[in-house]
Parts: C-alpha cells; structure tokens; sequence
C-alpha cells in the first residue's frame, strides 16, 4: 500500500489546480504586461486571481501581493515591517522560537544591522500566548512575527489575540501561514493581521507561487528590482499558470474546509490513538489545539530517519526531524523548543495527513510504525541499555 | 531512495551481523545519543582472528549501512587486519556515502578499534595506543556542523 503521509511538506497538485492552469500554458500564455490583447487575457486572468484571494483572506485585491512563494513572502514582510522600524528608530522585533528558517534566518539577518530580536519560549505545548506578547512590545518595537500553526508539530497560535494586542500598540503583525491556509479559517479583517504569507502548493496548489497580504498603508521594501509588476513591488513576468493554479486550489480548500478539516482530524485522533500505545513515546505540540492533518511523535531508542527510511520501503513517506534529516548535528529546533531533549528529538516522526488520506491507511500505518519502531530498538544499543537498566528511560 | 548508493540500501535493508555475543572476548562502544548515533561492536576472537563479529547501532540509515559493512569486512581476518581497517575502506564497499554521512564510516572503524583495544585490555596484550584514537579526539562529529 502507498500512503502519502507528508503534507506538511508538500502537496500533491489537485486535478481542479491543472485543469485551471493548463490553458496558461498554450493558449492564454501571454505577458500581463503587454498591451496586446494576447497580454490583456493574461493580465485579466491575474486581476481574476487576486480579486478571489482577497476575497477569501477579506482583503481588496491592491493589498495582495504575488511572490514565488512563502519563503519570500516571509522575507519581504519582515525586511519591509524592520525597515518602516528603522525609519522611526524602531529596531525591536518579536518573534518565536519555533518559526520556520524563512522567518529565523531573515531575523538573524536583521540582527547583523543591530536590530534586537526577541525569540519568545513556546513552552512544552508549542503555543504563545497573546500576554507573552503584550510584555514583550516595548515602545522600540516594530513587528512581531508569529506563525499561524507550527509546521513540525502543528501547534496553532491565538493569532487574532496576538494581533489585537499588536493593533493596540500600534505593531506590525505578520503571521506566516504557510501550514494554516487552506486548512483553517483565515480572515485578516477579524483576525487583525497586517502581513500575511501563504504558499500555493501546501493546499494543492503548484510549486512556486505564494501570496504576500499587506494591509493598506504599509509599503513594502522591494526583494526583487526590476520591471513594475505588482505595483512596483516585486519585479518579474507574473507566473500565471501557477497564481491561477494556486488561486483555484485556494477556491476549492475554502470552500470544503469544514468538512476537510472534520475528515482529517478524525484521521489524526486515530493515529494518535494509536501512536500513543507504543511505550516510551511522546506526542509533540498540543494535544487539542492543532492542525487538522498533523501528527508528530517521538519514540525513544531509535533515531528518525532509519524509521523514514524503513517505513519509504513499505510504501509511506513521511518526515522526521531527526539531524540525519536536518543536514545538521542538531536535530530540529523546534522539538529542541518545546523541550525536548537532543536524544528524543533524534527519534521524531511527523505524519501529515489530508483529505486525501483514508482510514485504511491510517490502519496500514499503524500496523508498519510500531513494528518498525520495535526492530530498531532491537539493534538499538541505547534502547538496550534502558532496557537492562544501564541508563534511564527519558519518556515514560 | 537516491541519497544512498544500492548497497549502503541493501546492507541497511538486511544488515549483516546484527546482534550481541555472549561472553564476547572484546567490546566497543562509540558516539552519543545526544548526536544521534552509538555503535558498539562484539569481537569473538580465536587464535588472532576475528572468528566473529556482531553489532548494535543506534543512528541513520548509512550508520547502520556502515556498521553491517564493517562487520562484513573484519569477519574471519586476522586481528591486525582488523585494525588496518579505514573509514574510508568502509565508505568504499559501500559504494560511497553522501559527503555530511562520512562520519558514520568512521564511527564504524572507531567502534572496530575501541573493540579491539578492549580485547588487549582484557587479556593484558601490550599495544601502541597511538594506534587508538579517542572518540572526544576525531572531531568527526563537529565537523559535519
């Protein structure tokens, strides 16, 4: 059986997504920026595009803007809302400890031209809270920038209280949402959000597109010079298909996302259920508050991408934050956020699942993880030490 | 999977040697579970030979791969022979490792040496400790930062 259980990572591309897409290839292929009516049908596919997506965010099309996806859009929310900072001798900026590299390694940049980045603890639960927020705003501050929903373990942030607190201060608040669009509801207006990133293809739409919402009133900083697509703000022939692809994943999520999310979280509570039983293992982020489709474990004794790799040969493709899959010594630094110690970090599984996932595989998957699980143990000389008694167990 | 060469697959598919020996005459024991990855080896040794060899690892697909090859390679050959074993000999029957899993070959030729070490040890055999690298020492692991 094949189980795709890595949608965190990516998605596949849904067949409403090509369809959309596939006359931008061929027929409607035009430059936006031409006058010509072959540019004019692009240019009118564009304008289609943005006004849908405002719409869904409850926006007005000007505030949206196109990017190749979340990472840039995360870079140019953060290097615009530091550089208005700057202007006004703000250089105080609130984030987390868990956020993706795209937000991190931009804050570490900043923090090389004497911006003070204030990275506040998540605690075991993966959450902030909108009071930790509130005493960390200083009169220096001028963003804060705090993930929608982690997207390791899935935890979700209490972002509309987070954002009263920064409208109140008169902060720029920024939220990347990269694993929440599509998934949970988002409403810019009720949530109040000034910056917003999402990319395309974690909602089954392409690779290589994502949106950057501004709320009006707050320029941005050119990432990318050039030509005057999208208001002058990030230069380069407009990627049609793939905004057009992404705007009818985008449709399609909205539209099912109730019953989207009621499906897959059922899915989740049962691979959680199950996971659970496996003895000297560990859920990560919050038990209750979490994404729909995420599931992340860690099990003690064993390290994370033996267990990737053995569970790819019988067909389920998953993640791990383990350092074999990081690239680094360290494992990830969210599972080292919310506290967990290296040794356990090491032996993490994440499961993400979606709509498309069934109950069978569910089932395929518990029946694979735990057997998996009890044969790198056994060759497993640090388990066997627990074992026998020669070192503690960490988890219970 | 790309990342790794067929028999760095094969030997962390099916790896040969696993396991402990009882009343082994040499045992050793590398890494950390803070870096994600512990080797130890068993020796059975008879008349200056490795008459056999088993292993536990704790770690990546290519730190297992890399354990199961070792073993593979020292079995039945001549103690001395066991000692010249290399890291990059290791990395070679594997038909190469991605250049950030090096460090598990030389986890392997570590775990092998400290094995051996322990063999002279228990039985009083003088030897050159120079020829016995300290696991703190290699700077293995830092250096895949």
């Amino acid at each position: 059986m094949n189980v795709y259980a890595d949608n965190a990572a990516t998605t596949r591309t849904s067949r409403t997504a090509i369809n959309a897409m596939l006359p931008y290839f061929d027929e409607i292929y035009g430059n936006p920026s031409s006058l010509h009516s072959v540019g004019q049908r692009a240019a009118e596919a564009l304008l289609g595009a943005r006004e849908k997506i405002a719409e869904i965010l409850n926006c007005t099309p000007r505030e949206i803007t196109f990017t190749s996806g979340g990472s840039e859009a995360d870079n140019q929310a953060i290097i615009s809302a530091a550089r208005l900072g700057a202007e006004r001798g703000k250089k105080h900026i609130i984030s987390t400890e868990f956020e993706h590299h795209a937000v991190l390694h931009t804050l570490k940049k900043l923090e090389k031209q004497d911006f003070y980045v204030e990275l506040l603890p998540v605690g075991e639960n993966g959450t902030v809270t909108a009071e930790q927020v509130e005493a960390a705003i200083t009169d220096k501050t001028c963003l804060v920038t705090i993930m929608f929903a982690n997207n390791e373990i899935g935890s979700i942030q209490p972002i509309a209280e987070i954002g009263r607190i920064c409208r109140e201060k008169g902060v720029i608040f920024h939220t990347d949402a990269v694993q929440a669009a599509g998934h949970l509801h988002i409403d810019v207006q009720e949530q109040n959000i000034d910056m917003l990133s999402l990319s395309s293809h974690k909602f089954h739409g392409p690779k290589g597109a994502g949106v950057l919402y501004t709320r009006k009133g707050i320029p941005l900083t050119n990432i990318i010079e050039g030509g005057a697509q999208e208001r002058g703000k990030r230069a380069g022939t407009e990627n049609i298909p793939a905004i057009v692809g992404m705007t009818a994943a985008l449709e399609e999520a909205a539209e099912h996302l109730d019953e989207n999310a009621e499906y897959v979280a059922k899915l989740r509570e049962r691979l959680i259920e199950g996971l659970s039983e496996i003895p000297h293992s560990i859920l990560n982020g919050s038990r209750d508050n979490r994404l729909p489709g995420n599931v992340n474990f860690c099990f003690e004794g064993i390290e994370g991408e033996s267990l990737l790799l053995l569970l790819d040969s019988k067909g389920i493709s998953a993640s791990s934050g383990s350092a074999c899959t990081s690239g680094s010594l360290d494992p990830s630094h969210v599972l080292l956020a919310i506290g967990r110690p290296h040794e356990i970090a090491h032996g993490s599984l994440r499961l993400s699942l979606c709509e498309e996932n069934t109950p069978e595989q569910v089932e395929y998957i518990l029946q694979e993880v735990p057997r998996i699980v009890e044969y790198l143990r056994s060759m497993s000389p640090l388990w066997l030490d627990k074992v026998s008694g020669k070192r503690k167990f960490i988890l219970e | 999977m790309a990342l790794y060469s067929e028999k760095v697959m094969d030997h962390f598919m099916n790896p040969r040697n696993v396991g402990s020996i009882e009343n082994a005459d040499g045992i050793g024991e590398v890494g950390n579970a803070k870096c994600g990855d512990i080797m130890k080896i068993y020796l059975k040794i008879d008349n200056d030979t490795v008459s056999d060899v088993k292993f536990e690892t704790f770690g990546c697909g290519s730190a297992i791969a890399s354990s199961s090859m070792a073993t593979e390679l020292i079995k039945g050959k001549p103690l001395s022979q066991a000692l010249e074993l290399t890291n990059k000999a290791v990395a070679e029957a594997l038909d190469g490792l991605p250049a950030h899993k090096i460090h598990c070959s030389v986890l392997a030729e570590e775990a092998i040496k400290a094995a051996v070490q322990d063999y002279y040890k228990r039985n009083n055999i003088p030897y050159d400790s120079s020829d016995f690298p300290d696991c703190e020492s290699c700077g293995a692991c830092e250096a895949v930062h």
